[in-house]
């Protein structure tokens, strides 16, 4: 809704008796339980609908840059589980490919296998998250409990492959923590048959239902060239109509192997660029993460995946800049190493930041209820952006 | 006289002797006593029933350890922790108006189980215009929701009272109207009449009069209905994911105890009243039925309607503020105006 389609806020109409009439200041946070973590958002509002909306972050600070400091390389990899706590492996993902290309290591073809198959897992049940906690944010309970019926059994996947559940450590520099037992890729590819009915299954209940289409379409659009100039990226770019995605512009690791599309908003229910594009995005990326995960167990080789580097390693000096796609978005690691046993520095690019930073632009004349559902479409998670 | 006075004179011949003023006394209390008694109940009930309802639609099991089977004494246990539960008023409140509010939610809804006609003999008070009383007194809710919202001195409680006043004062008017076909249908306002006129076998009850005008009208008063018992996709003035939890945000023990009993009484008696004046109420469905009670029937008819208000509040989305106001003004509103003209149009032809 824009606000032109909104009746004049009461301060441009007369106000009789000469009362006094103010906007109020409303602090939506850090405790809330649709902020999706510790955000404050303080909020200006005239009634229903908000003037102004200004988020407060750092409520999760944890000093992972100045951590990255003081520990060796290797064991920076469990901090960077900890920023996007919900996507851990591509986290992790990054993050080592950066240290490997720094250190020009070539990763043996399981390992790359393995790789792209728990980060696509990952992304699924990131994706999933988002789907369930939007769904909460709207006023459906249920979805919530669907999609993390079927999280659990990526949890499961990662349990018997890495031993953790959330914060996985598996990804390390020069290959996985730990080969994939015999039998788990047919775990996998049983998962994969049995998951795709299930998308069908929220598409049936939440996607398309009525009220839920009422309550996203034509919601917080966000046209492409603002999403651009605020360093959007992810499904919060793309579902503005930018086909923007690191997985195919710029291949790490070996996904210019396989074959997947790049999913947009089209504006199927209302604008381009509204809360429910950004939504459909995430349900066409589990799809094509489906995909992509069938072709990496195909093709994946025999062999060990286990690192063959020695732990306490040492990168050549330099710097360098990589980049990857997390399920938020462009998640990037700018390493500077003196060629010592810890990092210069690292900095991290932070694509839930970005995505968070537009809301002051696009909150303007929505209702309470739209902001709600505007923040669960950028899918934020906080240990991301206050790191 | 009163026939429920004259049930408990036959009951109790002792009671005749009293003077007048004293047995009627006494017969009112034991009838408010009894009626908070089964709100109680039923809500212990129906908590119950809801958490067990919604895990099953989620793929969980829901309370499985207190009591033993399936978890059946979850509530009493919660009530006790409730009872025990520190009592806490905010300072800067309105301290007054805050402890009274869940009263005054709570006795608007108990005041409409008065007409509420639960078998042939048993109706609390058989007013002849029962209808209306419910319609009337079932609006007063409104009040200690905006005092409690209001008296919390919480910006997030003020919205939540806010939309509930806007919510529940838009939507008397489809339930009155919808309500108006069917007293158009039977003639009169008075709820155990309006059950005779219904007596006979499934398709003399008013749901199926005037096809599909009264059905329609079912239709509407349910999705009103909703809107006036706050469920969803109608509930705004709680809605934990924008306001944390509307209206009593800042209760807690035994008050907030008395917000969620007055909801379920309220799904209750918005059930009821379909049960009665669409339904049939306590008549069985064909003759051959009439062997059970009537109470059983009516509590059946009424308990499937609460049923499918769960069974909504777990499938649907929330509704924004201003789509509820389109809902009930340019939809249900004029829906509900054209039901009654059809209806009056066909009765005098």
């Amino acid at each position: 809704m824009n606000k032109s389609n909104l009746p004049p806020s009461r301060f441009e109409l007369e106000v009789p008796n000469k009362l006094k009439t103010e906007e109020m200041t409303l602090s939506m946070g850090p405790q809330h339980p649709s902020t999706h973590g510790v955000l404050q958002i303080i909020l200006k509002t005239d009634g229903e609908i908000i003037d102004s909306a200004d988020p407060r972050i750092g409520y999760l600070h944890r000093c992972f840059e100045k951590h990255a400091e003081n520990v060796t390389w290797h064991q920076v990899i469990p901090y960077t589980d900890r920023l996007d706590y919900i996507a851990s492996m591509n986290n992790n993902l990054g993050y080592v490919i950066g240290l490997e290309r720094m250190m020009k290591l070539e990763v043996n073809e399981r390992a790359e296998h393995l790789r792209v198959i728990v980060a696509e897992l990952n992304r699924i049940a990131s994706h999933l998250i988002a789907l369930g906690t939007y769904g909460l944010d709207i006023g459906a309970f249920t979805p919530f409990l669907y999609t993390f019926r079927d999280r659990e059994r990526i949890l499961d996947l990662f349990e018997e492959i890495c031993g953790a559940r959330l914060l996985y450590n598996y990804i390390w520099v020069g290959g996985v923590a730990y080969d994939a037992l015999p039998g788990w890729r047919d775990k996998v590819l049983q998962f994969c048959d049995y998951f795709l009915p299930k998308i069908k299954e929220y598409n049936d209940l939440l996607t398309f239902n009525k009220i839920f289409i009422d309550r996203t379409a034509n919601v917080g659009v966000i046209p492409a060239e603002l999403a651009i100039n605020y360093g959007m990226s992810g499904p919060g770019l793309r579902g503005s109509g930018v086909p923007y995605d690191l997985r195919k512009i710029d291949p790490y690791s070996i996904y210019d192997r396989f074959e997947f599309d790049i999913c947009t908003g089209r504006g199927e229910m209302g604008t381009v660029g509204d809360c429910w594009d950004r939504y459909w995005v995430r349900v066409a990326e589990m799809y094509e993460s489906v995909k992509i995960i069938r072709q990496a167990c195909e093709a994946m080789p025999d062999g060990d995946a286990k690192e063959t580097v020695p732990r306490n390693i040492k990168v050549p000096a330099g710097e360098y800049y990589m980049h990857t796609e997390s399920p938020r978005g462009e998640l990037g690691y700018y390493i500077i190493s003196d060629g010592g046993k810890t990092a210069n520095r690292i900095k991290v690019r932070s694509p839930a930041y970005s995505n968070l930073s537009i809301l002051s632009s696009i909150a303007p004349g929505v209702m309470i209820a739209d902001l709600v559902a505007i923040i669960g479409s950028l899918d934020i998670v906080l240990g991301e952006i206050d790191r | 006289m009163e026939p429920i006075i004259k049930v408990f004179f036959n009951f109790i011949p002792a009671l005749a002797d009293l003077p007048n003023w004293l047995a009627v006394t006494l017969i009112g209390v034991v009838l408010a006593v009894g009626t908070f008694l089964y709100i109680a109940v039923f809500t212990l009930f129906g908590v119950w029933l809801e958490r067990k309802i919604s895990a099953h639609m989620q793929d969980r099991l829901g309370p499985m350890e207190v009591g033993g089977w399936h978890g059946w004494a979850q509530t009493i246990a919660d009530t006790i922790k409730l009872l025990i539960k520190e009592d806490i008023v905010p300072e800067k409140s309105d301290r007054f108006l805050y402890k009274f509010a869940p009263y005054v939610v709570f006795t608007a809804v108990m005041a409409a189980f008065a007409v509420i006609p639960w078998s042939k003999k048993f109706i609390p008070a058989n007013l002849n215009v029962g209808l209306l009383y419910i319609i009337s007194i079932s609006s007063l809710g409104v009040i200690g929701i905006l005092m409690g919202g209001w008296a919390s001195n919480n910006k997030w409680s003020l919205y939540g009272a806010m939309r509930s006043a806007a919510q529940m004062v838009s939507y008397e008017i489809p339930v009155s109207l919808s309500l108006i076909s069917v007293i158009l249908i039977t003639g009169t306002l008075d709820m155990q009449e309006i059950v005779y006129r219904q007596s006979g076998t499934l398709f003399s009850w008013n749901i199926f009069h005037y096809f599909p005008f009264a059905f329609l009208a079912f239709i509407i008063y349910f999705i009103a209905s909703l809107a006036e018992a706050n469920r969803t996709p109608f509930d705004l003035p709680e809605a934990e994911s924008e306001l944390v939890a509307g209206f009593h945000t800042e209760y807690s023990g035994m008050r907030w105890a008395f917000f969620m009993l007055s909801e379920y009484a309220n799904m209750f008696v918005v059930s009821a009243i379909s049960a009665v004046v669409f339904f049939g109420g306590w008549q069985a469905p064909f003759g051959f039925l009439n062997f059970i009670p009537g109470p059983i029937w009516f509590l059946g008819k009424a308990l499937i309607l609460v049923f499918v208000q769960m069974w909504i509040r777990w499938t649907l989305p929330r509704l924004r503020v201003d789509q509820l106001m389109y809902t009930a003004w340019k939809v249900l509103t004029p829906f509900s105006f054209a039901l009654v003209l059809f209806i009056a149009f066909w009765k005098v032809l």
